[in-house]
């Protein structure tokens, strides 16, 4: 297969192609036609779309969009809010940051189908405050789009009013848990909190609220040109449409690459990304950033299927593949991944808060070759109630990646057990 | 009521819609471990403790924050629960400062006790905390971030009762901090001492400044007569320190402990609470009809005083110039006590049990000497530092004999019993003022409106045709709106009672640890229980207070009185 075979150009089928500064450029090149199309019809009509066309949420958690959407319809109370998560803090993937400064339209068009749909007159777009250039870049963006009566009052004579705005971050990685997101945009600190209530009911100042990530309202458009069906049939039963994906690492060519689906991880890693530098070995592969499973070189012909990683207890996350060859120390990598996840905790529960903390004392004593076999105990304990208690995601997932090695590379530590230690296991 | 069917470790209940797993729970007799949760406060959810199985569930649901849903099926106490409330305990143990057996809380600590019910023998952690700091700087109360949990009920606190702030997280991750803005110390932030932070604390972070030592240095000196007086809410809440029943009134043990104690004589704060009522009827009167500045506004409350001080010095000529009830006594006991029994004011140890931490505050301004050497109280000790003595001394509250108050300071009326909760003042006032004013006696003397948890409660009173309108406010979020109101030119009374602590001081500060709004309603209806016990129920009619005008003070308002009864306040806006 060449590169041409594996990679589907839908999202970002004009970047390069138009220029990112013009508004007319993406008219000229289909853009606009999906917000038309919807505004003829009802809200019912396109949320009945996407749940046709199988769409599911690109930020991590893969949750269907259509449903989303539904709810928020469905929920009671107003105003109600549509907020882009463009807080792309996730170690590893840089794929929202392209779609917005190389389609900034795109996306805006994304999000204003949606809250037609959903009859939402206000939105934020969330971007990462480090994106600078984005920033400008979708600040000029939604400027034309008011221009051209796409953003405002009466869009495209419908009735329909709706504008938005960009809320910027200050770089905390935690105000990308939706519910520390919304309560930053409210000006308190960004911290998580419990859930159920979720924010399609209850979310940005109490009011029913649809969040997502850039790259499935970047989906909505096309959806709604080419129909439900027709995009169902991208990917496969249990994914539906491309995944962007973010490669780096030891790679050749790393960088941003959009596949269908159901594209195994080995066919990215060595027909778009060319392999490992100077042909060395693959000794793991980090999938979806710092929170995400990592997976031994054998596990590579595993496809982006929602489904069929479920059964072994991965997820592609938000689409990132960090490949490291042989020459990388796997418990270094570990303790570089916790410290992120220490430095970038809320605080305000105790299994990360204090988890954290323990996870590293944990980790330097296999480092530093004085670990007992009850220090891997109580970490495996640790880990497990960190998962299972956390109040949000980041807690939750942070110990993913030790986890899979101990589930992988289990050697890694067990070898660092001091010697003396009669117990080992 | 709608009502749910759920199943909790296997037992079919019906529960009603909206409760909490944590409450559901309680009602079939099982206790979740919690920490954070706090029946009065928003749901927090942060320290996992009271975490439980929900079938169906992909991790562990925070009982407290699960409301429960038709058909659901709850596991309090899998192997999996027990493993992460241990493992949770464990990683709080492990950064805290974890010398329990000297510690100010030791066995009556939420953390400890939690600990060793759910049979934690070590944290198999690193203890990793970083020592900082105790701050000391209050008079009042002593923040120990050594011993901190983050649970935030503190903040809460502060921030939706008191409507402050004083307290807040600082920094993130593991560094998180509960502390004053810019780590400022606690005399330099705006705090205005009120205490509440302790009450609601489940640790030792926040507690009352200890003075116990000072006291008993002075009871077991020979030379030194130590005379102590008892504020009116203490009696409603001392018993729960040693497991009686919240809301018993414990008058006569109280007098009796603190006898066994050896204190030389015991008085009560209602007397001069009934004192208050005569000066302040009197100083409202005044203004009535001289056109001084209204409403007047109550001073007893020292927690209230230090917050109209430091955020409304522009509204202080609506105070009242009348001191508190604790340091009009004090001022008796070092101007007039003293002499009488042949003592000169520094051989004289004056110490006061109060539910309150800015008591102590309060005795300590500078201004509250009458001879300018000696402080009027000398000590100020709450409630749980009274029962912290009473344990030291091994005495045994729940078998003590009743006894009497000393004279002449120990006979008061039900108007000075009812000062204790928020509204009594005020209706302890109508009740005299309305006698003085009308020269008829008062039918029904319960005064229902000013009365109950309402945060602002209003009343129109009938002098003979003059109808007087007042308001009562408790917590400084609801102080705040009355100032508000008084700024605006709205505030159309004539007089308004404020409380800083919720509830009144049945819900001080320097109460037992653990305060709800449950403990406030028991404590409330103890205090106007114990005012319809009382023969005496008028201020005016307290035959003490009369003797004390007619043999020193003369007159209400007069030239001793205002030497000694009467303060002046300070703009310490911050």
């Amino acid at each position: 297969m060449s590169n041409i075979e594996i990679t589907k150009k839908i999202l970002t089928a004009r970047f390069d192609v138009i220029n990112h500064d013009s508004i007319d450029e993406y008219i000229s090149h289909n853009g606009y036609t999906a917000l038309k199309k919807a505004m003829a019809t009802t809200g019912e009509k396109i949320i009945s779309e996407v749940k046709t066309a199988g769409l599911k949420g690109r930020g991590g958690a893969g949750f269907p969009t259509g449903l989303k959407m539904e709810s928020v319809l469905q929920a009671e109370g107003l105003p109600k809010y549509i907020i882009c998560n463009a807080d792309e803090g996730e170690p590893g993937n840089f794929k929202d940051r392209y779609l917005m400064e190389k389609d900034p339209h795109q996306l805006i068009e994304g999000i204003i189908i949606c809250a037609y749909a959903a009859n939402i007159n206000h939105g934020y777009i969330f971007i990462r405050g480090e994106y600078i250039n984005a920033i400008n870049i979708m600040d000029k963006a939604l400027e034309q789009a008011r221009v051209n009566g796409y953003l405002g009052d009466n869009i495209l004579d419908s009735g329909f009013n709706f504008d938005m705005e960009i809320y910027t971050g200050a770089g905390s990685y935690i105000c990308g848990e939706e519910f520390a997101l919304l309560v930053t945009i409210e000006g308190k600190q960004g911290r998580a909190t419990y859930k159920p209530p979720f924010p399609t009911t209850c979310g940005l100042y109490n009011k029913p609220t649809q969040i997502n990530n850039v790259e499935t309202f970047c989906n909505i458009p096309h959806i709604i040109n080419m129909g439900g069906e027709e995009f169902s049939k991208i990917g496969t039963d249990s994914s539906k449409g491309t995944k962007l994906v973010c490669l780096s690492g030891n790679i050749v060519n790393p960088g941003l690459y959009e596949v269908e689906l159901g594209t195994s991880i080995r066919d990215i890693i060595d027909k778009l990304g060319k392999g490992v530098p100077n042909n060395r070995a693959i000794k793991m592969v980090q999938l979806g950033g710092a929170s995400g499973p990592v997976i031994p070189e054998n596990m590579l012909d595993i496809k982006l299927d929602s489904k069929e990683m479920s059964k072994i207890d991965l997820t592609y996350g938000s689409g990132a593949i960090i490949v490291m060859d042989d020459r990388i120390d796997i418990l270094d990598i570990l303790k570089r991944i916790i410290e992120f996840f220490h430095h970038e905790s809320c605080g305000k529960c105790t299994p990360c808060r204090e988890g954290l903390t323990q996870m590293l004392i944990l980790l330097d004593r296999f480092i530093d070759g004085v670990a007992t076999s009850d220090d891997l105990a109580i970490l495996e304990i640790l880990m497990e109630t960190m998962n299972q208690a956390s109040i949000c995601g980041l807690g939750q997932a942070a110990p993913t990646a030790t986890q899979k090695v101990l589930e992988y590379f289990r050697e890694e530590f067990t070898s660092k057990i001091r010697s003396t230690d009669s117990n080992v296991v | 009521m709608n009502m749910v069917n759920i199943k909790i470790n296997n037992k079919d209940v019906k529960v009603a819609k909206g409760t909490s797993i944590l409450n559901a729970a309680k009602e079939v007799g099982i206790t979740i471990p919690n920490l954070c949760y706090h029946p009065d406060q928003e749901v927090k959810a942060n320290c996992r403790v009271c975490v439980v199985e929900v079938e169906g569930a992909r991790t562990l649901q925070a009982s407290c924050a699960t409301e429960v849903k038709e058909g659901m099926v709850i596991r309090t106490n899998t192997q999996k629960v027990r493993q992460s409330r241990k493992v949770v305990i464990e990683l709080l143990l492990a950064n805290h400062d974890m010398d329990c057996t000297s510690c100010k809380k030791n066995n009556q600590c939420d953390l400890q006790e939690i600990a060793a019910n759910i049979g934690v023998r070590e944290s198999r952690f690193e203890n990793v905390l970083v020592k900082q700091e105790i701050d000391t700087s209050s008079s009042s109360i002593e923040r120990n971030p050594n011993k901190c949990i983050r649970c935030g009920r503190c903040i809460q606190m502060c921030s939706e009762v008191q409507g402050l702030a004083i307290l807040d997280y600082v920094g993130r991750g593991g560094s998180v901090d509960v502390k004053p803005a810019f780590g400022m110390y606690l005399n330099n932030a705006a705090c205005v001492a009120c205490g509440q932070c302790s009450v609601v604390c489940p640790v030792a972070a926040i507690t009352e400044k200890e003075d116990i030592e000072q006291v008993w240095e002075a009871i077991n000196n020979p030379n030194i007569t130590v005379v102590v007086q008892t504020a009116p809410a203490v009696r409603v809440s001392l018993g729960e320190e040693f497991g009686l029943e919240p809301g018993k009134i414990v008058t006569g043990k109280l007098v009796a402990s603190l006898r066994a104690l050896g204190f030389d004589k015991i008085f009560d704060t209602d007397f001069t609470a009934d004192l208050t009522i005569i000066e302040e009827g009197h100083e409202l009167l005044k203004r009535l009809s001289d056109g001084g500045t209204l409403p007047m506004l109550t001073s007893c409350c020292p927690g209230w005083v230090n917050f109209i001080e430091q955020y409304y010095p522009e509204l202080l000529p609506h105070l009242s110039s009348c001191k508190s009830p604790q340091q009009m006594f004090g001022a008796l006991v070092k101007g007039y006590y003293a002499e009488k029994i042949g003592k000169k004011p520094k051989d004289v140890y004056s110490v006061s049990i109060m539910p309150c931490t800015a008591k102590k505050f309060e005795a300590k301004r500078e201004e509250m000497s009458v001879d300018g050497e000696n402080l009027d109280v000398d000590i100020v000790l709450t409630t749980r530092e009274l029962a912290k003595m009473l344990r030291q001394a091994g005495v045994d509250f729940t078998i003590l004999e009743e006894e009497e108050y000393d004279t002449p300071f120990g006979l008061s009326s039900g108007a000075g019993v009812i000062f204790g909760a928020t509204g009594g003042v005020m209706e302890a006032a109508l009740r005299t003022v309305y006698e003085v004013v009308t020269g008829k006696t008062l039918e029904n003397l319960d005064f229902m409106a000013v009365r109950g948890l309402e945060g602002i409660k209003e009343a129109k009173v009938d002098l003979d045709g003059t109808i007087v309108k007042v308001a009562v406010a408790h917590s400084l979020s609801k102080a705040k709106q009355i100032m508000e109101l008084i700024k605006e030119g709205k505030a159309d009374y004539s007089f308004i009672e404020i409380m800083c602590c919720p509830g009144g001081c049945i819900g001080g500060g320097g109460q037992p640890f653990g305060g709800t709004d449950e403990l406030r309603i028991k404590r409330t209806n103890a205090i106007y229980e114990a005012d319809k016990g009382l023969p005496i129920r008028k201020s005016h009619e307290n035959p003490a207070v009369s003797e004390l005008y007619k043999e020193f003070l003369i007159e209400p308002l007069g030239e001793k009185s205002h030497h000694l009864l009467h303060t002046k306040y300070v703009n310490r806006k911050k």
